[in-house]
Formats: structure tokens, C-alpha cells, sequence
């Protein structure tokens, strides 16, 4: 089960270069083979869907179709980048749903001799694959350069865990899958209340007033928690916050400097790669001031749990996890 | 009335589940199409295949067959024998060369009226694409597939 | 010989005769079911009224008529009506057929002329089934006096105590280690602001000490066997590893126990209690339970500390779970509800935001015996709150979750308010969809609530958050609300939330269902025989529901309940016996080639081999009835009464129109 089909998306080659040279230099060390798509196309992002449903979901269907020629022993459709994930795995679902739209999507697809079967395919993001396929376990045993005190917020973006077609998540509103990775890592992880919420996505090319609000919440509300840097899973999310932090910070008159990078960076320091191999120092937020903390090998020490104080101070309720008996009545 | 063709349909109810469903449905006036008669079985388990047969032979164009959902009869576990007769059921009238899809089954908790009778006007609907089955009306020969039950019984 | 028959078809008012022309399907069947035996047939505007009833019996007098159909409502309305009419004249009751022409045709159709010929069908297939009908005798068997109630919180509590205060044994088995239930975990109750414990405890009290209970707690039923009057039922009493006899209920093992552990049941995760211990102080019984999963010595083997400073020696580490068989004969389910879980509504933030308390923990908190001995604080145990938002419909009234109303939220949320205010001085919101507060002085409540200066916002919340956007904000909780009424979007800051979570079924409710033979609804509760005239009883004859195990309510309707079932089962009891259905399969010696394929399809093992014989047999008191058997043999040897083969192979030609001279539609 460590073999899967990779849709890298048009990002990874891009302005997420970085995410994909710091996903690389992972998978060996927990023994994942990725294996490209060929001829793999555009998946039209968040656009087209908006202008011509048809052709955007025939763009999109034809990565799924050339996926399910090419399966090579897996079903499963690696997509790092969360856009190309939401779209390839929405193709999939409302192929499903729809029996019309299928039928029109394969009629297109018919013309460059291909076609598609809706569920033929599990489309995964990245992250999901690391938490539930590999699991953390093994991730906390790779790990040789712990990120004992650097303190991140997680970042999810809004486009991974909503709609969750396939139940993938442990919460729509607020999944913990980064926080547990970055956790495995020794991070010093804290709670970071939007970590669904909007960048802005495509609103900097046009209201960008709009964007920078949103830039400035999240910015602003990781650096009020302590935070030396954010990490993210999502192309959009890290070009949003790193590229346009300096226009942010002259629209408000403020002077915030956060860092946001990559958790497979993070995967990458931690199992002891260097940050040149990474593609840390490409962002513009530079993370140099952040990463200082780990700069150093820190021996770990098991942090002693913190004596129950003596306090009247009332117990929290137990964490949700995706697999707790939900306690579902009869349904 | 229009002039399409109007399948007529004996649909087999259980006293606890589905024969509640229909009388839900009935008192929260859900419409549904006309075509069909229930009858009133204690449990889909007492459904004899060859009830259906007799249906089927007698002019019935379709046949339905509800019961409790799996895990919910009031027998403990009858409508998994009703399940199991009613795969059988569907290859022995593929031998007989009728279409299979002319025998539905379908689970109505004693809760779930409109299920009922959404289900009901969807069987109606299928039935209909597949057109009148003529059997009871072809020959009468054929009917009696299903008078030997009938006479042992009453021997 | 040929059957005398009489044909029924009643108007139901307007409610059959709006949409079936019911003098024309009385017509019908007088001409065209004559070849029949119809020899009469009449149509009424009110076939279950006394008149229409006397009809019938005349008829049967005068006309001398051996059969009866009934067109008119579903038989599990009326079917017994026209029965005892028919008894009442002579005639077996068995042999009266009821065709459905409301539930199954006016009620579900609307073109006249189709349900008219639909309903001629429906009455064709009731007169070929009832010429097959064989007059039957209801077999009586003996009603057991003892009654088990499951269940020890109010509602059960009152169910016990009704039948005992009769005279008749009752069995009280309750799963935690006291009764009470979630009412014992509450302060105050709604709308009077009695203290819960008050009125609750010396029922509980009474119910422990009466001489015609047997309270059986930390205990659960494992096995439910036989029918009504005669249930068998098999109780798991788990080992308390406390020696009952002994023990004095003093108290000192918890005090010495050095092991402490979140009490997720009583103090809703908010307290703690010790491995050994009785769940709060008014507890019945009194005696301890030792919780196996955190006892050190059950983990490690040392310990005992315990056992060391018992006064009585009553602690007893050997103890194993007993299994109890007692005779019933009727059953009361009381098991209550599970407090809907909020961590499900994710953008509340319970179980993230330490400040969100669920309505539970609320309890807990303002209770006087509670973890902070009712003191309103947050979450750090000290600081008090200078704002509080309430947010209602918390799992309810809501597609993602539940669809229904939960029915308490909206008054508890308004107690909470009350509560707040008084105690702590803050500024309260309650945030709702809808205010409901029906029933007795109710609404009064609602209006001093108001004029106590609670602020109410009408609109769902989006979310609670604790990133702060503007100053005002920082370090407090952010409701994030839509307010319908004032047509805007509002961010309003308090330090504290509290969630009026909804209630849902108990998390095992289907299998506790399919334990006793009782179905639940779509959304999870115990199914009732009729939602409005029969509430507490169930489809399952011998088997009461109670309290919100039928579905959610406030105290003062589970005790109505409770008091209502206790009133069933007596008249059951005082009956001493009860008629069962004469619905039985049986063996036809001469027919059965003793194949046996017949033994293993019965899930109540009514069919026994007799090797002897080469035949296979039915214990009729074991029958139920369903014949998968009767429709299993092979060699057609076993027949069921009521549900023959001649009788359903008739309805279906009946229903069919054959037999009959071609009809003009």
C-alpha cells in the first residue's frame, strides 16, 4: 500500500516549487513511491468552474482518466496541492451524482479516446496520505532533527477539509491532521482557531482590499498566539500570506514579518535534510529568524508532564478524533 | 385519463414494518401512484414465492415485496429468509424467460411512509417502461405453475 | 358450502366518501360479488360508531350472515371494533375482514374514479380472503404479577413506584451504580426553580426502600425471552466488588482511594471521583462501586488500600458479575436519553475553547454539591464571568445533525439564564431560532427571564471563535451570530458559552430495541403503538415505553408517562390473563416427511423433531406467528392460522379481479 498515482498540478512546478522539491526528498524515508500521471493537463482551478461547468469538469476528468488507464497497482490519486484535490475528487463525486454530467464529461473525453468511471479512483490529498496511510508513528521515528521549540501555528486552508465527500477528515471546521504531524515532528504546535479560514484566494488579482483583510486576520491572529511562523498545506495559502504580507503591511500600516512554509519543509528538517534542498530561503517572509530555534541539534527531552496543579481548575473534555464511536443513534 | 398503460401491482406488506409504512403514508396523506394492492403478511418471511407466481399469472404486471430493514424484523431475522427466496425467485423467473426487475423488494421501517410510497410510484414507473406482462392473460395453461400448491394444500 | 357474506363500506365522513364513491363500491360488490356469497352490502357514514356497528350485528342476526368485510380503515385501527361487534352477535371474530379503502386508497389518491375501482379491488381481495377465514379461539394465558421497569431515573423511578404502591413486585434494574438518572445531576428545574435534588431524592429513598421493589443497580438486562404475561428475563448484576451485606455505606474506602479519575457520567467530565465510589451523596444505594478500568489493584495488583481501612471488611476483590433470571410479566423501558455530543458542531468550539460548556457541565457547575460547589466560573476554577452567551438548538432542529426539536433547551436555556444572572450579576444572551415555551407556566417564565434583563438575539450561530478582530474582543469569546431581527451580522464577545445541547437516543438504543422486540423511529426512539393515543405502549404486547427513551421531554411529561404505563400494566395484571393472537402455525402430521428444514428456520425454536414419529411438531405457546415455516415446507405440510395459503392465494385473485364477470371500469 506505498505505491500511489501523483497528480502534482500545475503549482508544484511553479510558485510551490519548494513543495515539491521538500515532498521529494521524503518519500524515501517513509518508503513511498509516487508515480507521475502522464500527460497530465491543468486542472482548470477555481476558475473555470465558474465560467463553463462542461469543459471544466472535462479538463478535470481527463487527469482522472488517464489516471485509471495508467493504475499500475494502486487506485489512489496523490494530489499535494489542495485546488487540484478538491477539483479532481468534486469530478469524481458529481460524475457520480450526476449521471448527466457523466454522460456529457465521458462524451468529451470520447474525443481524445478516453473514458472515465466514476469511483474507479481515490483521490487523496498529501497530508491525508502522511496522517492515515503512513501514519505517525512511523513519521515520529524518521524524524532525527526534532522541531523542539519552533512554535507554528497549522494551517489548512479552507479548500481541504469542505466538502469532505469521502469522510476524510477528522472535522470539517477544524481538523487536526497538521497539528498532529507537526506535533510528530516536536513542533511546538499551537491552536490555531482559522485554521480553515479563507487567504483570499484569487480576491488579491480582484478586490484586493478584501484579500488583505483576510491575509491580515490570519497573520495577525498567528502572531498574537506566539507563533514564529505558519505552516500550510496549500500552494494558494503560502503564495497569499508570503507574497503579499509586504503590500498587507503598507495597506494597514502594520509591520508584521510570519513566515509560511510547507509542512513537508518542516518533514524535511526534521528528517535531517538541509534547508537548500528544501527550497527554504526562496519565500519572501524569510524564515531564517524562526528557524534559528532549530538551527541547532537540540537533544529531545521528554517534556515531564506538567504535575496536575493544585488549582480548582476543571478538567477539558476529551479531544474529537475521526474514530471515536461517534455515538450515532440509529440512523 | 390518459391512454398510457396502467400496470397493475400486488405488493406484499409486513403487518409490522411496511403495512404501517402504507397506513403512515395514508394518514400524512403522501400521494402516491394507485396501481398497487397490498396485502397484509405478519412478516415478508411467510411470503411463499410461489404467491408471487400466482400474482404474476393472474394479470399482475409487477410484484412487490416489502419487509423490515435487515437487523429490524420483528421475528429477529425472518426478512433475511424473505431476501433469500426472493434472489432465488428473481433467477427462476429469468428461466422462465420474465424480467426479474417485475419483483421488487424493498425495506419501509414502520417509520419511514414516504420511503413508501416513493418507492411504490417509483415500481410503478419501472414497470411501466417494461409494458403489460400478459401472462395470466396468454394462456391459461401457464397458471398453473401455480395450482399444485394450491391443491396439496387443500388435500 | 356457500358462505353468507356482508360488505361494510363506510364514508368515514368525508374522509373516504371525498375521494371513493362508496355507494357505488357497495353496489358493486352486492352484483358483481354475488357469485361470492355477497348477499348484502351497505355503505354508512360512520361504520365504527355504535349505530354502524349495530348494523352489522343485525345483519348477522337476521340475515344470518357467516362472514364479514369491513371496507373502512386500516385494521390496526378498528380491526378489534368490528371484531367484538361481530362476537357480540354470535359470530366468531376471526371471521371478519378489514379492507383498507382510507390509509391505502382516499387517503393516497385523488382522481375519483380510480380510487373507486381500487377500492372495488381491495374489497374483491377481502371477500375471497375472508370465505377462507376459520373461526379461531384466542388462547389465554396467565399475566405473571411482577413487572420489570429498565431504567432508574424519573420516569422509571415513577413507573416502580406506581405498581409497587399497588401490591405487585417490581424489578428496578439500573446500569449506573444509583438511580436518579439525569435528573439527579441537575440544580434547579424549570419553571418553578424547585432544586432538583429535593423533589427527586425522596422518591429515590422510597423507591430503595420499598418492601415490593427489588432495585437492581449496576446491573443490565442481557437477555429478554418468552411473550407477554410470561417474560423470561436474564440481568447481568455486575460484580461491585463490594460486599453488600457488609457494607455500611460510611464512606471511608472513597476517602482513603488514592486514585482519582474524571467522572465522565455524573459530573458530565467536569469532576473527578475517586476509583471506589459512590456517584454523589444522596445516592441509592448507598453502596459503593469499584470502577475495575481505573482500580490500581485491578491494574497492578497493589493497592488495597481500600480494603485496609474498611471498617466492615466489605470490600471483596473476588466478586464476579451474576447473571439473574427472573419471571415478568410485563416490561417497562425507561432508559432515558444521551446528551447530544457537542464537540460534533465543530464551529462552536467545545473541546477547543476551554470556556464552552455544554448544558451538562452547566449543571454541574451551578449545582451547590457539584465540582465547584456551584459556583459559576470558568474554566480555570476561579475567575467569574462577566458575560455569558447561551446558544440553543445545539444539535437540534438542525439536517447536519438532528432534524427534530429536543423539546428542554429552550426552557433550560432560560433557567441558565436565570441562574447566571442571579448568581453572578452578568450580562446574559440567549441566542435561538425560535422560542418555545409551551405548556404550564412556561411562557411566564420566558417573560420574567426578559424582564431580569436577559438579552436575546434571534439568528443561528455561525461560530464561536476566539480569534479577536478588534480590541474589544481580545482574549474573550466571539459569537459570531446572524440576528434576524435587527437583519445583520453581529460579533458579540462574552468570556463564557454555554451550549444547549440537544438529546439524542441512547447510543444502544436499536440494540436494547432489538433485545425486547420494539422498533425504533428514523431518528432513534423507541417507536410507540400510536403517537397520540397510545404513547407508552409499544407494537410488542407486555412492553411500555417511558421518558425520553420514546422521545425527547421535560420532567413533569416523563413522570405523566411513567404514571401512565404503571396504569397499563396494572390493568393488565388485575385482568390475570391475557388474550394472545391465534396467529400459530401447525404441522400436518399426515404431509410431513419429517425433512426437518423446517426445525432451523424458527428463531424462537417452536419446532421440535420428533424422531419417533419422523415428523416435526409446533409448540404453539412458542409460535409467533411470522410463518417463514408455513412458506419454507416443501411438501406444503405446515399451515398458518390466520395467514393460510388458501386465504393469501384468494386475496390475490381476489385483488386481481379473477373469478369475477368482467368489470367496466
Amino acid at each position: 500500500m506505498n505505491k500511489y498515482l501523483l497528480y502534482p498540478g500545475c503549482s508544484m512546478e511553479s510558485s510551490a516549487k519548494a513543495y515539491m522539491e521538500s515532498m521529494n526528498t521524503i518519500l524515501e524515508p517513509l518508503d513511498l513511491h509516487f508515480e507521475e500521471i502522464d500527460d497530465w493537463n491543468c486542472c482548470g482551478a477555481t476558475e473555470y468552474l465558474g465560467i463553463n461547468l462542461i469543459p471544466a469538469y472535462s479538463l478535470i476528468a481527463r487527469n482522472l482518466a488517464l489516471a485509471s488507464k495508467q493504475k499500475n497497482g494502486t487506485r489512489t490519486v496523490v494530489a499535494p496541492c489542495s485546488a487540484c484535490y478538491l477539483n479532481l475528487a468534486k469530478a469524481d463525486h458529481y460524475m457520480d451524482e450526476r449521471p448527466a454530467l457523466g454522460e456529457k464529461v465521458n462524451e468529451a473525453l470520447a474525443a481524445g479516446g478516453l473514458h472515465y468511471v466514476p469511483g474507479t479512483l481515490d483521490v487523496r490529498h498529501l497530508i491525508d496520505i502522511l496522517v492515515y496511510d503512513v501514519g505517525l508513528e512511523k513519521i515520529r521515528n524518521a524524524v532525527v532533527r526534532p522541531l523542539t521549540g519552533l512554535k507554528v501555528v497549522p494551517y489548512m486552508g479552507c479548500m481541504l477539509p469542505r466538502p469532505d465527500y469521502q469522510h476524510r477528515w477528522s472535522d470539517h471546521e477544524h481538523p487536526t491532521e497538521l497539528d498532529d504531524l507537526l506535533r510528530a515532528l516536536g513542533a511546538d504546535v499551537i491552536d490555531y482557531p482559522l485554521t480553515t479560514s479563507c487567504c483570499g484566494g484569487h480576491m488579491t488579482q480582484i478586490g484586493p482590499e478584501t484579500a488583505f483583510e483576510l491575509i491580515r486576520r490570519l497573520v495577525a491572529d498567528a502572531d498574537e498566539r506566539g507563533a514564529q511562523m505558519m505552516v500550510t498545506v496549500c500552494p494558494m495559502c503560502q503564495m497569499n500570506v508570503d507574497a503579499y504580507q509586504n503590500e498587507m503591511n503598507n495597506f494597514f500600516s502594520t509591520d508584521y514579518h510570519m513566515p509560511i512554509l510547507f509542512f513537508t519543509q518542516l518533514m524535511g528538517l526534521a528528517f535531517g535534510r538541509e534547508p537548500k534542498e528544501l527550497g527554504i530561503g526562496a519565500e519572501l517572509v524569510n524564515s531564517r529568524n524562526a528557524l534559528a530555534h532549530i538551527g541547532v541539534e537540540v537533544p529531545v527531552t521528554q517534556e515531564p508532564a506538567a504535575p496536575r496543579k493544585k488549582d480548582e481548575g476543571l478538567p477539558m473534555p476529551r479531544r474529537w478524533t475521526k474514530h471515536e464511536d461517534r455515538k450515532e443513534a440509529v440512523k | 385519463m390518459t391512454d398510457q398503460f396502467e400496470p397493475t401491482i400486488i405488493g406484499f406488506t409486513c403487518n409490522w414494518c411496511s403495512y404501517r409504512a402504507s397506513d403512515l403514508a395514508g394518514t400524512a396523506r403522501m400521494k402516491y401512484a394507485p396501481n398497487v394492492r397490498l396485502i397484509r403478511l405478519m412478516c415478508s418471511g411467510r411470503l411463499d414465492p410461489t404467491f408471487v407466481l400466482r400474482a404474476l399469472s393472474g394479470g399482475a404486471d409487477g410484484v412487490m415485496i416489502t419487509g423490515c430493514h435487515p437487523g429490524e424484523c420483528h421475528y429477529i431475522e425472518q426478512n433475511y429468509k424473505a431476501l433469500r427466496r426472493f434472489l432465488l425467485l428473481r433467477r427462476v423467473l429469468a428461466g422462465l424467460g420474465i424480467e426479474p426487475e417485475r419483483v421488487k423488494l424493498v425495506w419501509a421501517s414502520a417509520a419511514e411512509g414516504a420511503r413508501f410510497a416513493a418507492e411504490t410510484t417509483a415500481f410503478v414507473e419501472e414497470i411501466r417502461k417494461l409494458g403489460p406482462l400478459n401472462w395470466g392473460k396468454v394462456s391459461d395453461e401457464l397458471s398453473e405453475i401455480s395450482e399444485p400448491v394450491h391443491e396439496e394444500v387443500a388435500a | 358450502m356457500t358462505e353468507k357474506i356482508g360488505v361494510y363500506v363506510c364514508h368515514c365522513g368525508s374522509n373516504i366518501a371525498g375521494v371513493v364513491d362508496v355507494e357505488d363500491v357497495a353496489k358493486w360488490a352486492a352484483e358483481k360479488l354475488g357469485r361470492q356469497g355477497v348477499i348484502v352490502a351497505r355503505d354508512y357514514k360512520f361504520m365504527c360508531s355504535s349505530l354502524g356497528q349495530e348494523l352489522i350485528e343485525k345483519d348477522i342476526k337476521e340475515l344470518g350472515l357467516t362472514r364479514v368485510v369491513v371496507a373502512a380503515c386500516s385494521p390496526h385501527l378498528h380491526e378489534k371494533t368490528f371484531r367484538i361487534a361481530a362476537q357480540n352477535a354470535g359470530l366468531n371474530p376471526y371471521l371478519v375482514e378489514l379492507a383498507s379503502i382510507r390509509e391505502q386508497v382516499s387517503w393516497v389518491h385523488t382522481d375519483k374514479a380510480v380510487a373507486t375501482a381500487k377500492s372495488k379491488a381491495v374489497v374483491s381481495g377481502a371477500v375471497s380472503r375472508v370465505i377462507e377465514n376459520t373461526p379461531l379461539e384466542e388462547i389465554k394465558v396467565p399475566i405473571n404479577p411482577n413487572t420489570l421497569v429498565v431504567g432508574g431515573g424519573i420516569a422509571g423511578i415513577q413507573s416502580a413506584l406506581e405498581i409497587a404502591n399497588a401490591g405487585f413486585h417490581v424489578y428496578l434494574v439500573e446500569r449506573e451504580p444509583s438511580i436518579g438518572g439525569h435528573m439527579a445531576q441537575f440544580d434547579k428545574t424549570f419553571p418553578t426553580l424547585d432544586c432538583s435534588a429535593c423533589i427527586l431524592t425522596p422518591r429515590m429513598v422510597e423507591a430503595g426502600t420499598h418492601p415490593n421493589i427489588t432495585l437492581l443497580t449496576w446491573s443490565e438486562v442481557v437477555n429478554v425471552a418468552g411473550y407477554v404475561g410470561n417474560f423470561n428475563v436474564t440481568i447481568k448484576k455486575k460484580a461491585r466488588f463490594i460486599n453488600e451485606e457488609l457494607c455500611t455505606g460510611c464512606g471511608i474506602c472513597q476517602e482513603k482511594c488514592p486514585k482519582k479519575v474524571i467522572d465522565d457520567v455524573y459530573e458530565a467530565g467536569l469532576g473527578y471521583r475517586k476509583a471506589v465510589y459512590t456517584p454523589f451523596a444522596q445516592a441509592v444505594p448507598n453502596y459503593p462501586v469499584m470502577d475495575k478500568e481505573n482500580c490500581t489493584y485491578f491494574e497492578k495488583g497493589t493497592c488495597k488500600a481500600c480494603e485496609k481501612f474498611c471498617p466492615t471488611n466489605a470490600i471483596d476483590f473476588n466478586q464476579q458479575d451474576q447473571l439473574l433470571n427472573v419471571e415478568v410479566g410485563n416490561i417497562i423501558l425507561a432508559t432515558g436519553y444521551d446528551l447530544f455530543d457537542a464537540r460534533r458542531v465543530s464551529n462552536y468550539g467545545y473541546g477547543r475553547l476551554p470556556n464552552v460548556f455544554t448544558s451538562l457541565e452547566f449543571e454541574r457547575l451551578s449545582n451547590a454539591a457539584g465540582p465547584t460547589t456551584g459556583n459559576i466560573v470558568l474554566r480555570d476554577g476561579k475567575t467569574v464571568p462577566k458575560s455569558v452567551g447561551i446558544i440553543h438548538c445545539v444539535g437540534s432542529r438542525d439536517r447536519n445533525f438532528n432534524n427534530y426539536c429536543s423539546v428542554i433547551c429552550c426552557m433550560q436555556g432560560l433557567k441558565f439564564a436565570h441562574l447566571v444572572h442571579e448568581r453572578t450579576g452578568a450580562t446574559v444572551y440567549n441566542f435561538y431560532i425560535d422560542m418555545r415555551t409551551a405548556y404550564k407556566a412556561y411562557d411566564e417564565f420566558y417573560q420574567r427571564v426578559l424582564e431580569e434583563g436577559t438579552l436575546f438575539v434571534r439568528g443561528k450561530v455561525a461560530e464561536v471563535t476566539d480569534a479577536a478582530r478588534y480590541s474589544n474582543e481580545k482574549g474573550k469569546l466571539i459569537i459570531q451570530t446572524e440576528d434576524t431581527l435587527a437583519g445583520k451580522q453581529r460579533r458579540i464577545p462574552v468570556d463564557m458559552v454555554i451550549l444547549s445541547s440537544g438529546l439524542q437516543p441512547r447510543h444502544d438504543a436499536k440494540e436494547v430495541g432489538k433485545m425486547f422486540g420494539i422498533s425504533c423511529s428514523t431518528d432513534g426512539w423507541f417507536t410507540e403503538k400510536h403517537p397520540k393515543l397510545d404513547p407508552v405502549a409499544t407494537m410488542t404486547e407486555g412492553i411500555y415505553i417511558v421518558g425520553c427513551a420514546q422521545g425527547p421531554k421535560d420532567i413533569p411529561s416523563s413522570v405523566a408517562q411513567g404514571a401512565a404505563a404503571s396504569a397499563r400494566v396494572l390493568d393488565k395484571i388485575l385482568q390475570k390473563e391475557v388474550a394472545l393472537e391465534p396467529v400459530k402455525a401447525t404441522v400436518n402430521k399426515e404431509m410431513c416427511s419429517g425433512c426437518r428444514i423446517c426445525n432451523g428456520l424458527c428463531p424462537f425454536n417452536a419446532i421440535a423433531f420428533l424422531a419417533d414419529d419422523n415428523v416435526s411438531e409446533i409448540n404453539p405457546a412458542l409460535c409467533q406467528g411470522c410463518g417463514t415455516c408455513v412458506a419454507a415446507c416443501p411438501a406444503g405440510a405446515i399451515s398458518g392460522t390466520g395467514f393460510s395459503n388458501e386465504q393469501i392465494i384468494a386475496q390475490i385473485d381476489g385483488l386481481l379481479m379473477r373469478n369475477l364477470e368482467p368489470v367496466e371500469a
